[in-house]
């Protein structure tokens, strides 16, 4: 087996990094470079927990093969927002209290993400269809939908 | 075990790299079934060949008529296609209706079709649209319907460890031409079809000229519900006999039971139904483009 070297922009930065064909980009972003922010929920597609922003559209980066990273702006939570200037999105979690065991919250907060970069004015059905593949377990998505909302109105402002 | 995952930038490169790997290499685009199947031991291959950089396989495009969408072509770009939103709205219904809105963007049209799932929603739309596909292969170039690639449950007539499907070729709506997809499931993201049906049009005044119905999962792959077709050819628009075809293509159906989603009685009672919301779906698309006409002569 051989090993690769995978060149890729991760939040803005050049990296590279050894990975081997079969790796996944979950795997190589928590593992290799300890950028443990995006969750490993079911490995499978389904949850949403691994989402990150890839050439500016959401996926599941259990899903995403190293290699196809290759030459790729990826996005991760670690990326959008510091403690001292969080992203509008991370505001408006907090503030309306859309967060609750907090595991899919960066996997939520991705996908929402990656709709107001093209959308900055959703309605509430966009929304929706945008956090779809995302599953909260522990409660509903109503404070979930309603700060996206939010942020996207102290977006416009 | 994967040896190797490879990247080529042309059609030609991705042919010859399959011939030199001699059955030992698969191709993949957008990964979202294969990366389940390769570690379950579904699959097993020691060549990844990557066609998503291929510029040629990633392009939605008109020609004459025919629109062309390449295997590298995500079930996004062609759901928020204009182009395919106009010319084959039950396409682009379908390809938003797959997975979530990660998994369509990772996942292609052209891979939903090879990956022959019983009720694929793009190959159910593809079959009523009248699609073929392009297959490769060190070989030559080879084209067949879409509706001829199942070769039964989970499985293509397209081998990936030799062949490529370059794209889907479907002739675009005419006027007097309209289509529609119409899916029933239990929940509106990351759910299987319990039914789902997709329908074309092509009308001549006040009657039917020819339909195609597709109907899945009925069967190993999608099924033309030709009983239903032969209803409505020749025969005038009317809610009475949209019922009549619907009743007669849901009995050419064999649909399983599923504990997951549902009966085959279920299935059987309301198919009749959803043939009938796609037919007129797809006949009041067309009198909304010719009322349109009408207004901007």
């Amino acid at each position: 087996m051989s090993t690769k070297t995978l060149r890729f922009n991760l939040n803005g930065e050049v990296k590279e990094v050894a990975v081997s064909p079969s790796d996944m980009l979950l795997d190589v972003l928590r593992d290799k470079l300890n950028l443990t922010g995006t969750k490993k929920g079911c490995g499978k597609g389904e949850c949403g927990a691994c989402t990150v922003i890839m050439n500016g559209e959401a996926v599941n980066s259990c899903l995403v093969p190293a290699m196809k990273a290759m030459d790729a702006e990826i996005e991760t939570i670690e990326g959008i927002g510091s403690p001292e200037r969080l992203h509008p999105l991370q505001e408006a979690f907090m503030d309306l209290g859309a967060i609750q065991c907090g595991f899919c919250t960066p996997g939520m907060i991705m996908s929402s993400k990656a709709l107001l970069d093209k959308n900055p004015n959703p309605g509430k059905q966009e929304v929706r269809e945008a956090i779809s593949g995302n599953i909260c377990r522990c409660t509903g998505y109503v404070k979930i939908e309603e700060a996206i909302l939010a942020a996207a109105n102290k977006n416009k402002r | 075990m994967l040896k190797d995952y490879l990247l080529p930038e042309t059609t030609a490169k991705a042919v010859s790299l399959l011939d030199n790997c001699k059955g030992q290499a698969r191709i993949i685009s957008g990964g979202t079934d294969l990366l389940l199947d390769l570690p379950d031991g579904k699959v097993a291959t020691e060549y990844l060949i990557d066609i998503s950089r291929i510029a040629e396989l990633k392009e939605i495009s008109l020609e004459d008529g025919v629109i062309n969408i390449g295997a590298a072509v995500t079930h996004n770009q062609v759901a928020k296609s204009d182009l395919i939103r106009e010319k084959a709205p039950a396409l682009a219904n379908a390809a938003g209706s797959v997975g979530s809105c990660q998994i369509r963007n990772s996942g292609t049209v052209v891979g939903n079709v090879v990956n022959a799932q019983p009720a694929a929603d793009t190959a159910v739309a593809l079959v009523a649209l009248g699609a073929s596909a392009e297959i490769v292969s060190s070989g030559g170039k080879t084209s067949i319907p879409v509706e001829k690639m199942y070769a039964g449950v989970g499985k293509s007539i397209v081998d990936s460890t030799a062949q490529l499907v370059t794209c889907v070729k479907l002739p675009a709506a005419l006027a007097h031409q309209g289509s529609a997809f119409v899916r029933l499931e239990q929940r509106k993201a990351l759910a299987l079809p319990m039914l789902n049906v997709a329908v074309m049009v092509s009308l001549e005044e006040d009657k039917f000229e020819w339909v195609r119905i597709c109907m899945a999962p009925v069967g190993p792959g999608p099924l033309r519900a030709t009983a239903g077709e032969d209803v409505l050819r020749g025969a005038k628009i009317s809610p009475e006999l949209i019922n009549k075809a619907a009743r007669a293509a849901a009995n050419q159906a064999n649909p399983r039971s599923s504990a997951l989603r549902g009966s085959k009685e279920y299935r059987l009672g309301v198919l009749p139904g959803l043939i009938a919301k796609a037919l007129e779906a797809a006949v009041t698309r067309v009198m909304e483009k010719t009322n349109n006409i009408g207004e901007e002569v």
